[in-house]
């Protein structure tokens, strides 16, 4: 891609993120971190293109790649686990919950 | 020519990587509330199996070694993510970091060393493009930054290394000589794509990241937490550039900007400007001069028991939980404290400041982890109004936020910070280890001595835990 359509998806995203993390409740700011971090792992691909260039390539990129790929590994599962693992522990009063259950019924 | 073949992506994958750094986008939306928050995490997890899969697909080769690499890397990541205590959370965030530094350095240098693998390379030349080699310089040099200053943030927060801020003589002059040299190779690198401008770029940057965390002090780091959670933002957006992956780029341009607005609203609310903080420094030995004179002003211990019987008696209590509640792990007992004060009709709040603790939100997880409501948890300007019309404030492991010097005294060093007004409460409650130790940033704390505060000097843990028992008589 052209370098100045790529800074320009580069530049609208940079806008994007703005709104979006100011949207972002402060309650949940531990949880932005750990979410961030984990997307912020699409290092990955960069990764996997270093360790899948085999043809041409040097040993050694390809092995750095492998190991890049470990890495962002564990931030890719770690990252969203915890997430996921904070995330459920925010809960409303019990009360409000059971609220919306009665009237279901 | 082979290489250049290589590097056009075809129309279905750019599509599958947009929708990728769109789902991302989504999994950041979702936190606008606790309702929405899991769905997103749910976007992200897809996005990132989109943006996995899709290269995957595209560079088929040598399968089975990545795939290796991707469980022994999973594994151990959800392990630790499911074994993590959750006030231990600041330092595995920064641990993080540090990974996604280093794998950004690691790509950069796989990058430099075969560039016909990233489709980088120059037709007619036969070398890196001149666009790319700044690119990969600045990821490379972002990288290692993340990776070297999360490392030491890593090491301060989990303990490993003395909180205190470490001072070098004439560090800032280091530093920016650093910084000088790191972008002038930077520059340097466009001309001239030998072997050794890379690599010093590469160990400058690990060098200037270890310095330029080493002198911050332990609670200035909910500042360098988010601004480094900025930088591997930054890392991944310049590997994206070099690739050209719309993915990369826009995951680097959120965590980007997210991680810089958290550490302006940090710094905002310790009414500190980034410069300062980044200079370092902050609440080291002078402190220690002002401590001496505080002690002897006179001040009102008090009992579990007769804070139990003050809150029992009270209409509203509002709980300001700090960095102190999550060292003694008090969360527990502190909710089961809330519930019997509700049971006997009390109303029960908690406010948090945006700085309470080691990273932005963290009083708020702990208590979430302690199944307190999240719709009982305020932010500061939501419910500093309400400091006057309450019986009981009860501030546990927290001082320097509640420091009413911060709207009176100007020479005070926490002038201008925004604080909880505590002292507007009928009654104070004060939990503290001993009156020796002042607050981080090294002032007195006038609450303290008020006619209508009571110390509770204990370990608050132990303290809260007592009160529980005396409020179940």
């Amino acid at each position: 891609m052209e370098f100045l359509s790529i800074f320009s998806i580069f530049v609208m995203a940079c806008f994007v993120g703005y709104y979006v993390v100011w949207s972002v409740t402060p309650a949940l700011h531990t949880p932005l971190m750990a979410v961030t971090n984990a997307i912020s792992s699409v290092i990955v691909v960069g990764a996997l293109i270093a360790s899948s260039a085999a043809v041409g390539g040097s040993e050694t990129s390809k092995w750095l790649g492998l190991v890049a790929v470990v890495l962002a590994s564990v931030n890719i599962f770690g990252g969203f686990a915890v997430t996921r693992r904070m995330l459920a522990m925010y809960k409303k009063k019990e009360k409000k919950a059971a609220v919306p259950a009665a009237a279901a019924k | 020519m082979e290489h250049a073949a290589a590097a056009v992506t075809p129309a279905w994958a750019m599509l599958a990587y947009l929708i990728a750094g769109v789902l991302f986008i989504l999994s950041l939306r979702g936190l606008s509330s606790p309702a929405s928050s899991q769905q997103g995490n749910r976007y992200g997890m897809i996005g990132m199996g989109i943006a996995v899969g899709t290269t995957l697909f595209l560079h088929q080769v040598g399968l089975p070694l990545i795939i290796g690499a991707i469980v022994i890397g999973g594994g151990i990541g959800y392990y630790i993510a499911q074994n993590i205590k959750m006030t231990a959370m600041p330092e595995l965030v920064a641990g993080f970091h540090s990974l996604v530094g280093m794998a950004a350095v690691l790509v950069g240098c796989s990058a430099y060393l075969n560039p016909g693998a990233f489709g980088i390379v120059d037709a007619v030349t036969g070398e890196i493009h001149g666009v790319s080699r700044v690119e990969l310089g600045l990821g490379v040099a972002i990288g290692a930054i993340t990776f070297s200053g999360s490392v030491i943030a890593f090491l301060k927060l989990s303990g490993r290394m003395g909180g205190n801020p470490i001072m070098l003589p004439g560090r800032h002059v280091i530093n920016l000589g650093l910084l000088a040299g790191i972008l002038g190779l930077v520059a340097y690198f466009v001309a001239d794509q030998s072997a050794w401008v890379f690599w010093t770029i590469t160990a400058l940057s690990f060098v200037i990241g270890f310095l330029l965390i080493i002198p911050i002090g332990g609670a200035d780091m909910p500042v360098v937490i988010s601004m480094l959670n900025s930088y591997s933002g930054w890392a991944a957006a310049a590997m994206g550039f070099t690739l050209g992956n719309t993915a990369m780029i826009i995951t680097g341009a959120l965590v980007g900007s997210s991680g810089a607005i958290l550490s302006y609203i940090m710094c905002k609310a310790m009414n500190r400007s980034f410069i300062s903080v980044i200079a370092g420094g902050f609440g080291d030995a002078g402190g220690a001069t002002e401590k001496g004179a505080a002690v002897q002003k006179a001040y009102k211990a008090g009992s579990a028991e007769d804070a139990a019987f003050i809150m029992k008696n009270a209409e509203s209590v509002i709980i300001v939980p700090g960095y102190g509640m999550a060292v003694s792990q008090a969360q527990h007992a502190l909710r089961e404290m809330g519930d019997m004060l509700k049971k006997e009709g009390v109303s029960v709040k908690y406010a948090i400041h945006p700085v309470a603790g080691r990273m932005p939100g963290h009083m708020n997880v702990l208590l979430a982890e302690a199944n307190v409501p999240y719709d009982e948890v305020f932010e500061l300007e939501d419910i500093n109004s309400d400091f006057s019309q309450c019986d009981v404030a009860f501030v546990i492991g927290a001082n320097d936020v509640t420091n009413p010097a911060a709207k009176t005294d100007k020479t005070s060093p926490i002038y201008g910070m925004p604080v909880l007004d505590v002292e507007k409460a009928k009654t104070v409650l004060f939990i503290k280890r001993s009156m020796g130790g002042v607050g981080y940033a090294g002032v007195d704390n006038e609450v303290f001595y008020m006619d209508n505060t009571m110390m509770l000097l204990a370990d608050a843990k132990k303290m809260v835990e007592t009160i529980v028992k005396n409020l179940g008589h």
